[in-house]
């Protein structure tokens, strides 16, 4: 079974890479825009997968942080990100992951119980962010709040020049 | 003129789009260049309808040239109503003979592509037929296929097939489990002509080349990493549902009965002789390209049930599941 372990590789100078986990390209991508757009200072490299493991898993890139996207609207999106869960080393846990909940706002079209997504999290001990990828004034906040995360979660590993860079954009 | 006849004339003609008018009076050819050119079809809607009424009074407009005018009228908006198809076959004879004291109107108009359209008004025996809620039927003569609107005078609907079946020469009418508004989408899926659209259609263009239904921007940034999976459904995807446009349904039916089964003695639900029933209806303006967009989209794994796919195969979009 292969597993995503944050430190295969060293980090190098000024990057930093996000992996967003999720079914649905459609969201997936106004996020990956919207995050670029933000970050104009460091080499922010994002990754975009439907479920782990990747498949360039014989070499697989260094990765900065994790971000799972799960769509309330469906339960096939939670079930991927469970299934993908088991693929990721436990260390990574440790501030280098965390979960997006989208379509809370639309109740009558949530297949999937907001309680489930917090029991989900919880047993991960990661932060959850709700938002709704479907509304367009709300991939800034959230892509601020994921730039944010990453920073944080660099910053802890000693040496990695990237989160500096990241904290001045 | 029948004063009941202007009327009708009349509440046919307050149907028509104001933008449709002219090209549906030139089809019906009743009145005459003429008369048409006297008409100011600037006026009010009110004071134009009069005025064509009582050009069709001057050329003294029957019950029948009113009716071929409804049937123009609906052939025209065809989307207005829902079309059941009817299979018929020659077997084992039936012998029909019923009287029918009952009072009809009947009428038809024969289209290009061998199709007749029929329009009947239901009267019973001692009322006269009632115009405003008439049955329509599609009938292409060189099959054994009749379309029907779906009336809301269901006593008549016996009746009307075993008609059917004798003035076309069968023995035997079946309904089939397939439902739509799209006259044109129930005629592709009956005669399987819905897969000839692109007959030139070179299907050893690389997937590459074809439109993965992502933008994959130039953006070195961005890594997609699924790229194989991706093309995995879209291989899946356009092997089940093909390249060509899909025809048009409304909505797919699931009937589930089954009984309870439970390893545990004596449950209650278990002594239950009444089987579970269970309904499942999927809606959609265009049925079957959302189930065509679904894994794409990541919303369902590919390949999709194949209760969802044989949807055109089968020509069918009521299903009854049972226990075998």
């Amino acid at each position: 079974m292969s597993v995503l372990r944050p430190l295969d590789k060293l980090p190098s100078l000024n990057t930093a890479t996000i992996l967003l986990v999720g079914t649905e390209d459609a969201l997936l991508q106004q996020l990956v825009d919207s995050m670029l757009k933000e970050d104009c200072t460091s080499e922010l490299k994002v990754h975009l997968a439907k479920s782990l493991p990747l498949p360039s898993s014989v070499n697989p890139p260094r990765i900065d942080l994790i971000v799972f996207v799960v769509n309330l609207h469906s339960k096939y999106s939670l079930q991927n990100t469970e299934e993908s869960l088991h693929h990721v080393d436990a260390s990574f846990f440790l501030g280098k992951v965390c979960f997006l909940a989208t379509g809370a706002g639309r109740e009558s079209h949530c297949s999937i119980h907001q309680h489930t997504v917090v029991k989900l999290v919880h047993t991960y001990q990661s932060p959850l962010l709700y938002c709704d990828l479907e509304v367009p004034c709300s991939w800034v906040p959230t892509s601020l709040s994921l730039l944010t995360w990453l920073a944080q979660g660099l910053s802890e590993w000693p040496g990695s020049q990237a989160s500096a860079a990241l904290t001045d954009g | 003129m029948d004063e009941t006849v202007a009327e009708f004339i009349k509440r046919t003609i307050l149907k028509i789009p104001m933008n449709e008018l002219i090209t549906i009076l030139k089809a019906w050819d009743f009145l005459s260049e003429n008369q048409l050119q006297t008409i100011n079809f600037r006026q009010r809607k009110e004071s134009l309808v009069q005025h064509l009424v009582r050009l069709c009074e001057e050329k003294h407009a029957s019950l029948n040239d009113a009716a071929l005018l409804d049937i123009i009228y609906t052939q025209f908006h065809q989307h207005q109503k829902i079309w059941d198809v009817f299979q018929m076959s020659k077997g084992p004879g039936n012998i029909f003979s019923f009287f029918f004291f009952n009072k009809v109107t009947v009428s038809f108009r024969e289209t290009e592509e061998n199709a007749v359209w029929i329009r009947i008004a239901w009267g019973t025996q001692y009322t006269k037929p009632n115009q405003y809620k008439p049955t329509y039927v599609v009938y292409y003569s060189q099959t054994p296929y009749a379309f029907t609107s779906s009336s809301r005078l269901r006593r008549n609907a016996p009746l009307l097939g075993q008609a059917l079946t004798v003035a076309s020469k069968h023995h035997q009418i079946v309904k089939m489990d397939l439902r739509s508004r799209y006259l044109d989408s129930l005629k592709a899926i009956v005669f399987k002509q819905y897969n000839q659209i692109f007959e030139t259609h070179n299907s050893t263009t690389p997937l590459q080349e074809r439109n993965l239904g992502l933008d994959i921007n130039m953006d070195s940034r961005i890594i997609h990493e699924n790229i194989a999976e991706k093309e995995r459904v879209q291989q899946i995807t356009q092997e089940t549902f093909g390249d060509y446009p899909q025809p048009r349904l409304e909505f797919a039916q699931y009937k589930l009965e089954t009984k309870f089964k439970s390893d545990l003695n004596g449950s209650i639900l278990a002594e239950r002789e009444e089987p579970l029933r269970c309904l499942i209806k999927f809606s959609s303006p265009h049925l079957l390209e959302a189930l065509k967009s679904l894994a794409p989209a990541g919303i369902a794994d590919a390949p999709l049930s194949p209760l969802l796919t044989c949807i055109p195969n089968k020509r069918m979009n009521y299903f009854k599941i049972r226990d075998k």
